[in-house]
């Protein structure tokens, strides 16, 4: 298994959708292989039409506000000692986190399709409340799958997502979180995917929309590749990218254009949710050697019983609640580019705490576990190492858990 | 595979001039003893049985089957399990075709190899494995021609001509055609026409493979299709389990009657 230098990760599959051979593919109820393959031929000819990407690049810049900044935390970088921490502030972002790519790009394809509906799944709520805005922007219907528990849990988000006009699906199913959201979604497009279009909210899913999520996300290395050229004068020659993996679709955002890098130049680090101390629910199969299987529609590294039935998960942070993790993720694993390992809600809490103490900055529950990860391991690192996080959501939406767990917002 | 049990059923009940009936009901629901129960009471009226293997990520079924699923692994149900109840059932019903269905990753995670084993011991006749569409289907069909279990194809309304004809050519001796866009368990929602037209297109393109309609189809429903090959009903028996726990009634008994108005529907 080896990675190809100069080709995008999301077009290093073979014909039949797999990475490295055995990562993702279309396992998809023959109902949707019709709709499956009209996307995927509309999408790979949007991509190259000039016309599509002007639109894309106009959306980006003038809806979502793209370049978000690039700032340096000096306060915590001088607590810490050692490596410098820096961060990519992806959550200034029209709606407050990176989803608002995917979303934007979902809603443009359904417009070049000329379908009218647009469905999705949420986890955080952002994922949908970004479909929501673009819904509303470009004039679409929009229903958002949720599971029950994270309705509650993330508040915020849902009434955001009701104000611009969306229909919230409750999910009563399983666990009542993000993996119920995704299947029902699903269930939902095979019974109606003659005028619906759906948007799989990460890097999830069969292959054609783990790649239209990556190609959108990618967006933030673009940026991120630009502005170190802008603060450095050139790449350096130590640096950390460090990103929460739930899905995987902020991560594999934040590093596309790193890839083809020497990873002794840029390391890359996955931060999978490690559930609560001591619990053995967490949403991290690619950090505690899980097992390939499929779960919808695509095969992964994915947490689950020896029998195939899906494993029950829990994380304080809903986006990272998710038993299984994009095939591009489990293909960067096994090709050893990117490093994985978890934090525990407590650990994230923690981080979350220590940087808006020091900086003014509010990451959302999941960047706190990549912040828990920089904070671990920055100051065992020299000076001239320049650790980067992905700040990819905003806090608001977990005023509640944060009221609870910290007592304070 | 001319001499299969599920082509020996086709011919019996084509020459009692009838679609066969097809009953579709989940291992281990509600518990392990009692799910042999019911297949063994409902054979006595269902042509075929399918036998749902469990998975508790099912994207392609509704409710009902949902409900049933999750009640059956909370009962503790495994795959050596669902093996165990076919094998009883043959033993008493030899001549009755067993066709076990259920998501690709259950099968993934035994090995493929070693789930057709257990299949051929426990005398499964035939496999509907629903997110495992072709091609990806291909090799893993093939694997169970040779050890003559029947690999059934699923075609759908949006599956397209090509697809259509590719489909039929690698199919084995039954094909089950989805009658419209839905999970299992959806109100039909298509005309019965519009249905048997797309159906005898499956027909036109190979007349000797056995073509049965499933999805959407309860006691309302069934005399409307008639003239296919056969007819499946799953989610509407599964409803009938649920309602009888519900009511503290005995579920073997309501389910087995509904089995019996199904039949006498189509007779």
């Amino acid at each position: 298994m080896k990675l190809k230098k100069n080709i995008p990760l999301i077009d290093q599959h073979d014909k039949h959708g797999f990475w490295g051979g055995k990562f993702g593919g279309s396992y998809i109820p023959e109902t949707l292989k019709k709709p499956v393959e009209d996307l995927t031929i509309k999408f790979e000819k949007l991509r190259k039409d000039n016309k599509f990407i002007k639109k894309r690049d106009f959306y980006f810049k003038d809806y979502i506000g793209s370049p978000t900044s690039f700032v340096k935390l000096e306060n915590l970088s001088n607590h810490l000692g050692g490596a410098q921490i820096w961060a990519k502030v992806v959550s200034e972002a029209n709606g407050g986190a990176h989803k608002i790519y995917n979303a934007t790009v979902h809603a443009l394809i359904c417009k070049a399709m000329g379908k009218k509906y647009i469905v999705g799944d949420t986890g955080a709520g952002y994922a949908g409340k970004m479909l929501s805005m673009a819904a509303k922007k470009f004039g679409l219907k929009c229903k958002i799958f949720m599971g029950a528990k994270d309705i509650k849990r993330q508040k915020p988000n849902c009434d955001a997502m009701k104000k611009n006009g969306a229909e919230i699906v409750p999910v009563y199913s399983g666990s009542q979180t993000l993996v119920d959201a995704v299947s029902e979604c699903m269930r939902y497009w095979v019974s109606n995917c003659d005028n619906t279009h759906m948007c799989v909210g990460s890097t999830v899913g069969p292959n054609i929309f783990v790649k239209i999520c990556g190609w959108s996300t990618s967006q933030i290395s673009k940026e991120l590749k630009i502005q170190l050229k802008e603060k450095f004068n050139n790449i350096p020659k130590k640096i950390k990218l460090i990103n929460c993996v739930g899905g995987g679709s902020s991560a594999y955002g934040f590093w596309s254009e790193f890839i083809d890098f020497n990873k002794k130049q840029i390391e890359l680090i996955g931060v999978e949710a490690g559930g609560p101390k001591k619990s053995n629910l967490h949403a991290a199969p690619l950090s505690t050697n899980a097992k390939i299987g499929i779960l919808h529609g695509a095969a992964s590294y994915v947490c689950q019983n020896n029998e195939g039935q899906i494993h029950e998960t829990e994380s304080i942070s809903a986006g990272l609640d998710y038993p299984g993790v994009s095939p591009i993720h489990c293909f960067l694993k096994d090709t050893k580019r990117a490093r994985y390992t978890f934090a525990t809600d407590e650990e994230a809490l923690n981080a979350y705490k220590l940087v808006t103490k020091y900086e003014k900055l509010n990451p959302s529950l999941e960047p706190s576990h990549a912040f828990a990860e920089a904070i671990k391991i920055a100051p065992k690192l020299s000076k001239d190492t320049i650790c980067i996080v992905n700040s990819c959501g905003d806090a608001k939406k977990d005023r509640d858990i944060l009221k609870q767990r910290l007592g304070k917002y | 595979m001319n001499n299969s049990l599920i082509n020996q059923t086709f011919k019996i009940t084509k020459n009692e001039n009838r679609p066969a009936l097809l009953t579709y009901t989940v291992a281990g629901d509600y518990t392990k003893k009692k799910s042999l129960e019911i297949l063994k009471s409902i054979s006595k009226y269902a042509d075929i049985c399918e036998l749902g293997f469990p998975h508790n990520t099912p994207i392609a079924d509704g409710g009902q089957i949902q409900t049933s699923a999750y009640r059956a692994i909370k009962n503790g149900i495994k795959i050596n399990d669902v093996f165990s109840i076919v094998n009883q059932f043959k033993k008493l019903k030899k001549n009755k075709p067993i066709i076990l269905m259920g998501y690709y990753n259950m099968i993934y995670q035994f090995n493929e190899n070693k789930f057709i084993k257990k299949c051929q011991q426990s005398k499964v006749d035939g496999l509907i494995v629903v997110d495992l569409p072709f091609p990806e289907n291909k090799k893993f069909a093939m694997k169970c021609k040779k050890k003559n279990i029947n690999f059934i194809q699923l075609i759908s309304p949006t599956t397209s001509d090509k697809r259509l004809k590719q489909i039929i050519k690698s199919s084995h001796d039954m094909i089950y055609y989805i009658s419209m866009l839905s999970t299992t368990g959806g109100k039909l929602k298509v005309s019965p026409k519009k249905i048997l037209r797309e159906y005898s297109k499956i027909k036109k393109q190979n007349g000797s493979k056995n073509v049965v309609i499933g999805f959407g189809i309860t006691e309302k429903t069934i005399n409307s299709l008639k003239k296919a090959d056969g007819l499946v009903v799953g989610s509407e028996i599964c409803k009938e389990i649920t309602n009888s726990i519900k009511k503290r009634q005995n579920a073997v008994t309501n389910v087995t009657n509904v089995v019996k108005r199904l039949k006498n529907k189509i007779k």
